[in-house]
Parts: C-alpha cells; sequence; structure tokens
C-alpha cells in the first residue's frame, strides 16, 4: 500500500476531482439558471445574442402574460388540487392494502398480490385507450375524477408499502389485539405511526408521479379550464406566436415549488423518487 | 389465536379485515387496470368504422408489420435505446466513482446537484432544452460559435434531433442512476480494495476486477430500468421535436398517442400497444438472463 503519497499528488487528485464534478454540476444546474433568466427578462431577451446571463425585472410581466393566455392561477390550482388529492387517497388506499398483503394470512392474498406484481410490468400505454373510452362513457372527459382515480391503486406503491410493512413486529400487533384494540384502530394508532418515513417516501413518489404525468391528464383534459402546469405548458409550445417569457415563467412555476420541496426534503426525496431501491 | 377475553362481538376480526384493507384497492385496480388491459387486447382484434365493431382477428397486427411508419418508429426507439442508455450508465459510474472518492468533501451538496434534474417536470425541461437547442439563436449554437463550430441545426436535421433528444434524456436521468449506483458502490466492502492493493493491483485494474463484478445486479437494474423507461419516451419528442423531422425522432409511444388520439384509430393503437407490451417483456426477460446468470 502506499499510504505516504506525497501531499502534492493528494492535492493535485483533489483539485483533478472537483474540477470534474464542478463542471458536472455546472451542466446540470445551467438549465434552472436559463430558465430563470428566460422567466425574469422580456420574451426576446432570451435569444439575444450574445445571451443575456443576468436576471431581468420582467418577473411580473411575464407572470401577467402567462396569466392572459392560459389562465395560469386556475392551472396551478388544478395541478395542486389534483396532485394533493391523489396523494392523500392513493396512500391510504396503498398503505391499506400493503399492509394486508404484509401483516395477515388470507385466502387468495397470494394470488392477488401477483397480479398486482405483474401489473408493474405493464406499461400504461395497454390502458390508455379503453380508459379514455371508460371515462368517454361515463361523461367524466375534462373532470378531476378522470384524472385522479385511475392511477389510485398504484400497484408499485402497493409493493413498497408491504415491503416496509413487513417489517412491523408481529409481538406490537398482538400485543395491541390483547389490550382489546381493533383492526382499524390498530392500522391508525400503530402501524401508521410506525411507518412515517416510508410512508412519506411513498408519498413523494406518488406526488412527483402526479404532478409531472403528461400523457394521461393530455388525452382526458382538453378544456383549458381543466389543464394541469404540463398540458398547459405543452399547449404554450403550440401556439402559433410562441412567447419565451411566459414560456420560462411556466416552466419555472412548474419547477420552483418542486425544488423547494427537495432541497427541504432532500433525503426523502431521493428514496421516494427512487421508489425505495436505495436504501439509507 | 388470542381469544379476547371481553365478550365484544366485533364483524372485525383478523380473519376479515385484510379483505376490507385490500378491498379499496383491489376494487380500483380491477376497474381502471385489469378491465382495460383485456378490453385492450379485445379492441387490437377489431376494427370500427361508423360506430359499429367488426371482429378482424389479426388484421390490425398484419396492418402494423407491413406499415412503413411504425419500423420507423421501432428503430428510431431502438437507436436512443442503443447509443443512450450505455453512454448514461457509463456517466453515471463515473460521476459515482468520483462521487465515492475518500478526498471528496460536500458531497452531499453534489449529490442535490446532480439529482435535481430527476425532479423536473419532462415537459418543463423539454421546453427548456427545445429553447437553448434554437438552431438560430439558441445558447448552446452562440457558445459553439465562440469556439469556432459552426451552428448545429439541433432539431430540424434528422440526425441531429435524435442526438438532441439523447443529450436531453442523459441529462434528466444520469443524476438519478448514479445516485443508485453510488449505493451500491458504498455497500461494496472495503476488504476487498485493500485486499487487492496489497496484491499490487493499480486503481484501472481494481475497477474492472472488483468494482464493475461488485456493482453488476445494481447496473443491471439501472439497465433495465433505462430500457423500459426509453421504450415508453413520449414527453421529450412530444415537446421537443414532436416526432418530426420527418418522423426521425417518432417514438413508439408517440406512434401510438398520434393513431390513438389524432387519428382516432383506437384498435389500430390498441395493437401498438400489445406489440410494445411483448417487447418489453422479451427485453426484459432478455437482460435478466445475459446479465443475471453468468456466475452462480
Amino acid at each position: 500500500m502506499n499510504k505516504q503519497q506525497s501531499k502534492g499528488t493528494v492535492i493535485l487528485k483533489k483539485i483533478g476531482l472537483y474540477a470534474l464534478l464542478l463542471v458536472g454540476v455546472l451542466l446540470s444546474m445551467f438549465p434552472f439558471y436559463w430558465m430563470f433568466i428566460g422567466a425574469t427578462n422580456p420574451s426576446g431577451e432570451i435569444f439575444s445574442i450574445p445571451p443575456n446571463l443576468t436576471p431581468g425585472d420582467h418577473f411580473m410581466e411575464n407572470l401577467q402574460n402567462l396569466n392572459e393566455s392560459v389562465g395560469i392561477w386556475r392551472v396551478i390550482f388544478n395541478s395542486v388540487f389534483i396532485t394533493l388529492t391523489f396523494t392523500i387517497l392513493s396512500v391510504m388506499i396503498c398503505s391499506a392494502a400493503g399492509y394486508a398483503f404484509a401483516k395477515y394470512k388470507f385466502k387468495g392474498r397470494d394470488p392477488i398480490f401477483f397480479m398486482l406484481l405483474l401489473a408493474i410490468m405493464i406499461p400504461y400505454h395497454v390502458t390508455l385507450i379503453p380508459l379514455f373510452q371508460l371515462m368517454a362513457s361515463l361523461d367524466w372527459l375534462n373532470t378531476y375524477y378522470a384524472v385522479i382515480l385511475p392511477n389510485l391503486a398504484y400497484p408499485f406503491a402497493i409493493f413498497l408499502m408491504r415491503q416496509n410493512m413487513r417489517s412491523i413486529p408481529d409481538s406490537l400487533l398482538e400485543a395491541s389485539r390483547v389490550d382489546g384494540a381493533g383492526e382499524f384502530r390498530i392500522f391508525f394508532t400503530v402501524v401508521l405511526p410506525t411507518m412515517r418515513p416510508a410512508i412519506a417516501a411513498v408519498a413523494i413518489f406518488l406526488f412527483m408521479f402526479q404532478w409531472n404525468n403528461f400523457l394521461w391528464p393530455l388525452v382526458v383534459l382538453g378544456d383549458s379550464d381543466m389543464h394541469t402546469l404540463p398540458v398547459a405548458l405543452s399547449s404554450l409550445v403550440g401556439m402559433s406566436r410562441i412567447d419565451y417569457g411566459q414560456i420560462m415563467m411556466g416552466t419555472t412555476l412548474s419547477t420552483l415549488p418542486i425544488m423547494i420541496f427537495f432541497l427541504i426534503l432532500q433525503k426523502q426525496f431521493i428514496s421516494g423518487i427512487l421508489g425505495g431501491s436505495v436504501k439509507e | 389465536m388470542a381469544t379476547t377475553t371481553k365478550k365484544k362481538r366485533r364483524w372485525l376480526t383478523p380473519k376479515t379485515a385484510p379483505y376490507l384493507f385490500i378491498a379499496p384497492a383491489v376494487l380500483l385496480f380491477i376497474i381502471f387496470t385489469v378491465y382495460p388491459v383485456i378490453s385492450s387486447l379485445l379492441l387490437s382484434f377489431q376494427t370500427s368504422s361508423g360506430g359499429e365493431s367488426e371482429f378482424v382477428f389479426l388484421d390490425n397486427y398484419i396492418r402494423l408489420f407491413n406499415d412503413p411508419l411504425f419500423y420507423k418508429a421501432l428503430s428510431n426507439t431502438f437507436i436512443i435505446l442503443i447509443v443512450q442508455v450505455p453512454v448514461m450508465l457509463m456517466l453515471a459510474v463515473l460521476l459515482a466513482v468520483l462521487m465515492n472518492s475518500a478526498l471528496l468533501r460536500l458531497r452531499s451538496f453534489f449529490r442535490i446537484a446532480f439529482f435535481m434534474p430527476a425532479i423536473t417536470a419532462l415537459v418543463a425541461y423539454a421546453i427548456v432544452f427545445m429553447i437553448m437547442l434554437d438552431e438560430n439563436y439558441g445558447l448552446v449554437n452562440y457558445v459553439l460559435s465562440v469556439v469556432g463550430i459552426e451552428p448545429v441545426s439541433w432539431l430540424n436535421d434528422p440526425l441531429w434531433a435524435k442526438v438532441s433528444l439523447m443529450i436531453a434524456v442523459t441529462w434528466r436521468w444520469t443524476g438519478y442512476n448514479m445516485v443508485i449506483l453510488l449505493a451500491g458502490l458504498q455497500n461494496i466492502s472495503n476488504d476487498l480494495y485493500e485486499a487487492a492493493s496489497i496484491d499490487g493491483a493499480g486503481k484501472v485494474r481494481q475497477f474492472f476486477s472488483i468494482t464493475l463484478p461488485q456493482l453488476r445486479p445494481i447496473l443491471l437494474f439501472t439497465f433495465v430500468l433505462s430500457t423500459i423507461g426509453t421504450l415508453q419516451l413520449f414527453d421529450e419528442p412530444f415537446i421537443l421535436t414532436d416526432g418530426g423531422p420527418n418522423n426521425a425522432t417518432l417514438t413508439i409511444s408517440l406512434f401510438l398517442y398520434q393513431n390513438g388520439f389524432q387519428f382516432f384509430d383506437f384498435n389500430y393503437a390498441s395493437a401498438i400497444a400489445y406489440v410494445l407490451v411483448i417487447i418489453i417483456a422479451i427485453l426484459s426477460w432478455l437482460q435478466f438472463r445475459v446479465a443475471g446468470d453468468r456466475d452462480e
């Protein structure tokens, strides 16, 4: 072993390491900065040569223009409402199911669970057309139902919940039963509180899925009143005269809140988005 | 089982409770997954005109296999798969190895920075890339012109449009894969490296004889994830190029969307969806075969 590397080589290695990583950081962060530049400058400015790399003072104007073209407050409300409702309901449904699969023995458990596992492998494209027809026949196109309902029983989330719930000791559940607690009470007062970190990770996973979801809302939400942020943004790109200040404002609005959440809760976020494949 | 001393009658016992717990999930699953999966298969065996459906068995599939656009979409998707996924994973391994260096401080800062792209909405980042890659006024061509390179027609040339798509996808997912791989690296025991350096193996040798083999299961995992993701690629080509120019960036997903929701040919689109399922199933199986049981 060459434990006693000279100080010089170590410093050189460090410089090389940091230089490479900083180039990576620059490449990975620059588009965010560019988005912000675009959102705060007049529309044409993003294409000026040489490029203008400083934030401008057109934030409010771009926001106003964006609101005139797509009704951005309504769009933000749609996105927030759909995402929050979906996340809360889905966490409840998936954690209840995951708990049952992890901690009870009952007839049909393994075949049903196997079906869910199988569904993880199926691309969502297969359900796209019949779901659209179903929503049309129920007269649910352009409603929140159409976006929220189909993915509530998210197979991967149920799977993750089950994996995590297996770590709950049986003795803990038995003790609560002996104390006379009912099954529902055990679930709400014992299981859910002890599973908080796992539930947070799954919730973030579901939240991000729905916040970024594009193809399905694009298909079922035709009315601009009902658009979510990604759908509204894509409609801006399709306009005949593209206003880049507005568009960058829109992308900023759809990214910034998530960035802030991510900075606050980065560990949960990373494990949530990676779907529990990385344990910290 | 714990027979309660209290004689309170309960309809909710440890025997019935699990059914109630899974009921909402199973019900929703049947309506919104099982039913559509079956319905889609049936649709793919039918044609409809003027509200009347007719059973035609494999006609849609035969039409699909005679459709040059389908082959175009298929080959585009596979070109992206074959070039982009390995390049991205190599970058991710390289980054993970750098991030795992004992010399590195501020590791969590770097991790946040590299992971950040993975939290942006697909539509939002695709738009930003569209603007940066603009042929005449985009930032990328400006930077190239500063170092004396001719402007590149990023989004309007069949070859470069594919490259643009790959650059965008690589930007979005490299950090994501790096974090998974880094966790794998951190699980490799230090003893292995120490033993190797006593035997005189250099860093590069160690990388190929210890790091890569130890990382193989996780690399396989990221490979399968990326493959499935690429086969379903939709948002980026939809925004960046809308499949153009001249269908050079038409992916299978986009092809399905166009047939389903622009031409409203639900039967044909269903057949495309099922072919996609089969491709994904075969590829996942192959990848596990090839990388899974080489030793053991």
